[in-house]
């Protein structure tokens, strides 16, 4: 029974294709994958946004939407209609084809990010021997077309939001990379769904995740804070810092181009965090031996909802960050802790299977931390301001 | 140690959003078409036209008790000029019983009106005050936002109920001024019939 809920979709999909011709069952499979992973990652859009307004007007005592349905569930539908029901600019010294391509090539490039990850057992569009290649060369192209709307707006204020994006999604892609080697390293292979098999091992009915090793830890905090920045979320907004730039690079779109940026956003950010659960916290796995029963589906997206969650909070906590310490941050702190990071995932690998090397990795990271959290993040620390002539 | 103030700033979010579901202080937000807070005595809004109830019922009512003499000062004194007066051409006796001009027209244009209360200020009669209904919006951006003297007269009574203390000061004071003249009325009647009594022998003399 349980094991036919967790290969239900794979099922349902061997039946439907199974009344084709035995030549076209391959593509309509892909097909048929392919669809449904447009269908459902714009639902969890609509639903991320709903829970984002509720959860950061929770987090700033106010009530969030709850004006369209009982506690305004259907405000997503109602933001939907009004996007493509709004008026399509297009400023009249735009590039027009560059101004329509931009968000189009977003949503693509975002959207094929999900090809390779694995969203429950047997459950990955592709199986890519170098899925995690894959995933970082596709989601390196979200800064074309970031800065393809910038440029062909011709405006100021998108410009300079799309030089920011660029600056600041190069800055963080480097840090992002290396904190996935580590895991790359460790396991020894680059097919996404070998990484989840190879976190899918039980002690005392405790989970091998990577996030439980002194090394993926710090790996998943980099990770998660280079993810942040690629996602262009807050604190690291300022691309699109609406209180500066009105909105950043995508300031002159409206209607439904606009809402395309706001789904490739989202559905960016649901998609880095499929990667993060897949390296870090054991893709599809259950967290305890005991709840291995629980679809392995329902594990993926419970953690993907999380993560959105942190994302969410993330942003009702912490003001958006200065350019400079923004690249200070990356250069300064992320780069070299990553980098640190590969050569205590190195030591992890050939100190063998005891204590020692929880201690003398904990070790290495924990005072690097430190170290450098002091010399590096540095600042001087200004008194009270006085007044001369006041006083 | 970095990172410190963010797990911080993290705690202190969580217990505003863990919080606002059980605290009621914390979540200030009165939702409003369904509730309301209760507007103090002080609110002003936009200006309305007193009439004295003489007598109730009669459909004219309102016509005939308001106190506004078209004196024209609030036409001339309103900073942003949205009120309209045309006076009249006949008289007739206010509360006091004297003979008056009155408006055949009084309008106040909504989307103009900036609220200063400087119209309630000059008016020597108390004839014109402020209210503190603000649901003024309309579908009609042309008439329905130009008030006309039928529904800017609102009774005493009313004002009592919105404004009660100002409303009973102005009520003293308007009862000071009808006793000072009927006073001035009953010496200069007296002071009359003094006169005719004197001349009476006078005449008689004659």
């Amino acid at each position: 029974m349980f094991e036919w809920l967790d290969q239900v979709f794979v099922l349902l999909k061997h039946w439907l294709v199974s009344f084709l011709p035995a030549t076209w069952q391959p593509v309509a499979g892909i097909l048929l994958c392919v669809l449904t992973i447009i269908c459902l990652f714009p639902a969890l859009f609509a639903i991320c946004v709903l829970l984002e307004r509720k959860g950061l007007g929770r987090m700033q005592n106010r009530l969030g939407p709850n004006r369209v349905g009982p506690f305004g569930i259907f405000q997503p539908i109602a933001d939907g209609v009004k996007s493509l029901t709004k008026e399509d600019l297009v400023p009249l010294s735009a590039d027009a084809l560059v101004h329509f391509m931009a968000p189009v090539v977003l949503v693509v490039v975002v959207f094929m990010g999900f090809a390779v990850l694995p969203m429950g057992r047997n459950m990955v569009l592709v199986d890519l021997d170098a899925g995690l290649l894959f995933y970082f060369a596709i989601g390196a192209s979200t800064e074309l077309a970031v800065f393809m709307a910038g440029w062909s707006s011709r405006n100021k204020y998108s410009l300079l939001g799309a030089m920011r994006a660029v600056a600041q999604m190069i800055s963080y892609e480097v840090p992002l990379l290396l904190s996935s080697v580590a895991v790359v390293m460790i396991t020894g292979s680059l097919s996404l769904s070998k990484i989840v098999e190879a976190q899918n091992h039980y002690t005392w009915g405790l989970p091998h995740w990577y996030i439980f090793t002194p090394w993926g830890f710090a790996g998943f905090l980099m990770f998660a804070i280079a993810a942040t920045a690629e996602t262009n979320r807050s604190p690291f907004d300022l691309p699109e810092g609406e209180s500066e730039l009105v909105a950043g690079y995508f300031t002159e779109y409206s209607g439904f181009k606009f809402a395309l940026f706001f789904l490739g956003e989202y559905v960016g950010m649901l998609s880095i965090s499929g990667l993060g659960s897949t390296l870090f916290l054991g893709g599809w796995s259950s967290p305890l031996e005991a709840l291995n029963w629980v679809p392995s589906w329902i594990w993926f997206f419970s953690k993907l909802l999380l993560s959105i969650a942190v994302f969410i909070w993330m942003r009702g906590t912490l003001p958006r960050l200065r350019q400079d310490q923004l690249m200070n941050f990356a250069w300064k702190f992320v780069l070299p802790m990553t980098l640190l990071n590969l050569f205590v995932a190195g030591l992890w690998r050939f100190l063998g299977d005891g204590w020692e090397r929880w201690v003398v990795c904990s070790a290495i990271l924990i005072v690097a931390y430190i170290l450098m959290g002091r010399v590096g993040m540095y600042r001087e620390h200004f008194g009270p301001r006085r007044y001369r002539y006041a006083e | 140690m970095l990172g410190e103030g963010i797990l911080k700033g993290l705690a202190e979010t969580a217990k505003n959003f863990a919080g606002s579901f059980v605290s009621k202080e914390r979540l200030t937000t009165v939702e409003y078409p369904e509730d309301r807070i209760p507007t103090f005595e002080a609110a002003r809004v936009f200006p309305f036209l007193v009439y004295d109830a003489r007598n109730p019922g009669d459909e004219n009512d309102w016509e005939a008790g308001l106190r506004c003499v078209a004196c024209q000062i609030c036409e001339k004194e309103c900073p942003p000029k949205c009120i309209f007066i045309d006076k009249s051409k006949d008289k007739k006796p206010d509360a006091l019983g004297k003979q008056q001009f009155y408006p055949t027209r009084f309008d106040i244009d909504v989307s103009v009106c900036m609220s200063c209360q400087i119209c309630v200020e000059v008016c020597p009669f108390e004839a014109i005050k402020m209210d503190n209904e603000f649901e003024l919006s309309t579908t009609d951006r042309f008439g329905g936002l130009l008030h006309d003297r039928r529904q800017l007269a609102k009774s005493n009574e009313y004002y009592h109920k919105i404004h009660p203390t100002e409303a009973a000061e102005v009520d003293a004071r308007l009862a000071e001024e009808k006793a000072k003249a009927d006073a001035k009325a009953r010496a200069a009647a007296d002071a009359a019939a003094k006169a005719a009594a004197a001349a009476k022998p006078a005449g008689g003399g004659e």
